[in-house]
């Protein structure tokens, strides 16, 4: 699936993930191919992206929202300070 | 007739203003180059911010959370941004005069009794608001602009958002040049705290917001994106007085550079008459000198 991490100044991921490790703000969830549509907040913490077996990423974020529709996420994020 | 020395001196002098004023212009240019990419970088994060705002405040009456809250404005904090440099034309001038003209006016009351904040972000708005009185200088944050990303202005935001928050100020106001293009800023004192709520679209957003899963519910998503969306709207701001800062001094510097070219070509003009005059004299003294001699 498409994923597209932005923030106000930079993009800071796009491509394609096989699965998306998110710090939601009800706690971690996963998004995999074909995930229903979903907007939620996230809160502080590291975004894990599995782009390939054995290729993984990860994204330290403050805060942010996702939305998810028909494959593609999108991640609004407010970059950590660190 | 002028000294012919002095009309050299001048022009020389004239010469490499021209020479300045030229290179900052292309200087400005390069720089307004680069704040207008910042620009364009920016929209499709703020697009997709007030989209799912949007979307979310169709069936959510957001009025209630802590940074909706409208209040009478007896305490007021203005926000005046300007540059950190000169040279720009009437371009901090302008932002002073229209802060000044909302003290004076529109926050006459606040100002009156002692609760008039300013925090300035720009040297020039800085020297001028600390000397003023009547009002309270709170800060100045003229660092922001020597690198301005969204990490650097979140800091002062949280601040200003954690004023509202608390009490310390009822309503918050940007002073700051929008930028329209590279010839024309506007000056424009817009509204940041309370949050407006936003404007109900007509379109039918309905069957789109249906679709999604909301977790957690709609109201705490709309709470924990209005933050986002004030720091964004802060940076905007930031990005736009940036933009706006170097179309003026590109504008300025061209005017300068037409100028010193205007002056130039007055200059040579009575450079050269003033050799010619000398010229026709050492003739007219030969020839006298000849006939002297002839005689």
């Amino acid at each position: 699936m498409q994923l597209q991490i932005i923030t106000p100044d930079k993009t800071l991921f796009d491509g394609n993930a096989k699965l998306i490790q998110l710090p939601g703000t009800n706690g971690s969830f996963e998004l995999m191919e074909n995930h229903a549509p979903i907007i939620s907040t996230l809160r502080n913490g590291k975004i894990k992206i599995v782009i390939d077996n054995n290729i993984t990423e990860w994204i330290h974020i403050n805060s942010g929202v996702v939305e998810v529709l028909k494959n593609k996420v999108i991640i609004l994020a407010e970059p950590s300070l660190n | 007739m002028p000294n012919l020395k002095e009309v050299r001196n001048r022009i020389t002098s004239v010469n490499s203003t021209q020479q300045i004023t030229s290179a900052m212009k292309l200087v400005s240019a390069a720089k307004l180059k680069k704040a207008q990419d910042a620009i364009t970088r920016m929209r499709p994060y703020a697009g997709k911010l007030r989209d799912i705002l949007e979307n979310l405040s169709q069936s959510i009456d957001s009025s209630e959370g802590i940074y909706s809250r409208q209040r009478d404005p007896n305490k007021v904090l203005l926000v005046v941004v300007t540059s950190n440099r000169g040279l720009c034309g009437a371009f901090n001038a302008n932002v002073i005069k229209r802060a000044n003209l909302a003290i004076e006016t529109t926050y006459a009351n606040a100002s009156a009794t002692g609760h008039l904040y300013v925090l300035t972000i720009g040297k020039k708005a800085s020297s001028f608001f600390s000397k003023k009185s009547g009002i309270q200088h709170i800060a100045s944050h003229d660092e922001l602009f020597s690198n301005l990303t969204f990490e650097s202005i979140i800091p002062v935001a949280e601040k200003v958002m954690q004023l509202f928050v608390k009490g310390d100020v009822d309503k918050v106001d940007f002073v700051y040049n929008q930028f329209k293009s590279a010839g024309s800023q506007i000056i424009t004192l817009e509204p940041f705290l309370p949050v407006l709520p936003p404007e109900k679209s007509e379109q039918d957003n309905q069957s789109v917001s249906s679709e999604y899963i909301f977790e957690p519910s709609k109201a705490e998503i709309i709470e924990n994106m209005i933050p986002l969306s004030l720091k964004t709207q802060f940076f905007k701001v930031l990005l736009d007085s940036h933009a706006s800062e170097h179309g003026a001094r590109m504008t300025a510097m061209h005017k300068a550079t037409d100028n010193a070219s205007e002056l130039l070509k007055n200059l040579k003009l009575s450079y050269n008459k003033a050799r010619q005059a000398a010229i026709t004299n050492e003739i007219l003294e030969i020839v006298a000198g000849a006939e002297a001699l002839n005689g």
